[in-house]
């Protein structure tokens, strides 16, 4: 089970890194940086951590990891967060909510929109405390 | 060709292809004031958002500005005009090779052709069901969905160029679809088919650097990346929504 999870995260996140044309060079790193974000999702949420807690973890995962490899590869590191972060994306609940607007039951649409929102933050939330931790440690290690 | 109007236009026109292409304000700004210092001005003055750039050099009287109308996404283009100033920094290139290599990689990035992106969004489409716990069956929809989906989003954006248009007519088109699927008994879940046929349109760019922008201060570009990424997932939903209302 875990490995087509894992096969499957390195293909979604290489197909998107098409989609949006990042350079050949990049694609292998690419996908794995993927692959560790959607495995730290799944451990944490298997372990009872809650949706937050694993989106929050799982960008911070990504964050970090995608910073390291622009350093080692020497290229933006959006090249390597953009596509990773694209299966954490509450898909799901947003088509939940969409779909209870649809049929007008609109508390039940309302409180799947906040899921939404507040997945948004948990992952917004990882995405901040990795470039903190980024800058912080490059300040302490780099003179300038 | 003053020394500083080459600057200048050296530097608009990275910032431009930047920002045109998907680049994060934090990303453009370093950039800019690197290209500007190695070229030897010590304070440059550099105000970019998503839709312009200002910039001028301390006691001189001229400033530059720089519309930009159209984004795009390219992250090619993003990662060379990088390479460039890398180049740039250590004296492997001169002022002017920048700039010519800057007109050039405008002109002649390759994109990846149309029918790789195809079968890469049926990729997404349906790896992503199955990662979000879709079954096996459902996987020749969801394909469906997703491909055509991606097909029309794709042809409306680069031949009439309307945003937002494109990506409600794609969900409407892949709402059908999943419908049509679920009704001929060849697919058991509207919902799955809907979510994996949906991802390869989902605004990962804009919602990205639009955190990142935040975060580190650009507000006003933070704010118009968040606005495009919002309409565009409002665009998405519509789409779904008449679906629902009318199928």
């Amino acid at each position: 089970m875990m490995i087509i999870q894992i096969i499957c995260s390195y293909l979604a996140t290489i197909g998107f890194g098409i989609i949006v044309n990042i350079p050949h060079r990049a694609l292998n790193s690419c996908g794995w940086v993927g692959v560790l974000g959607w495995v730290t999702y799944l451990v944490i949420k298997m372990a009872n951590g809650g949706t937050m807690l694993a989106n929050a973890v799982a960008a911070l995962a990504i964050g970090l990891s995608s910073i390291f490899m622009a350093r080692r590869l020497k290229m933006p590191m959006i090249l390597f967060n953009i596509p990773s972060l694209v299966p954490l994306v509450p898909g799901g609940q947003a088509y939940k909510a969409v779909r209870n607007f649809a049929v007008g039951n609109d508390l039940a649409a309302i409180s799947n929109l906040v899921q939404v929102a507040m997945i948004a933050g948990a992952i917004a939330m990882g995405f901040f405390v990795s470039e903190l931790a980024a800058r912080t440690y490059f300040r302490i290690t780099v003179k300038h | 060709m003053t020394k500083n109007d080459l600057i200048i236009e050296t530097i608009l026109m990275a910032g431009k292809i930047m920002i045109e292409n998907g680049a994060d304000m934090a990303r453009v700004d370093d950039t800019l004031t690197r290209i500007a210092r190695n070229a030897g001005i010590d304070n440059p003055k550099i105000f970019e958002t998503t839709t312009g750039i200002l910039m001028s050099i301390p006691k001189q009287a001229a400033a530059q500005v720089e519309p930009i109308q159209k984004r795009t996404i390219d992250l090619e283009k993003v990662s060379l005009v990088n390479q460039n100033s890398r180049a740039f920094q250590d004296g492997q290139i001169s002022l002017n090779e920048f700039r010519n290599n800057l007109v050039k990689l405008n002109i002649s990035t390759p994109f990846f052709s149309f029918w790789l992106q195809l079968i890469a969004a049926v990729i997404v489409s349906v790896t992503l069901m199955i990662m979000y716990g879709g079954s096996w069956r459902d996987i020749i929809a969801t394909a469906f969905a997703g491909g055509l989906g991606y097909s029309c989003y794709y042809l409306i954006n680069n031949r009439l160029k309307i945003r937002f248009v494109s990506e409600f007519l794609a969900s409407f088109l892949i709402g059908v679809i999943a419908v049509l699927f679920v009704r001929l008994q060849l697919g058991s879940r509207i919902g799955m088919i809907t979510i994996g046929g949906v991802m390869p349109l989902v605004p990962g760019v804009p919602i990205t650097n639009a955190v990142r922008d935040v975060f580190a201060g650009h507000f006003l570009s933070g704010m118009a990346r968040a606005m495009e990424a919002l309409l565009s997932a409002c665009a998405i939903g519509m789409g779904i929504a008449f679906v629902f209302r009318f199928l």
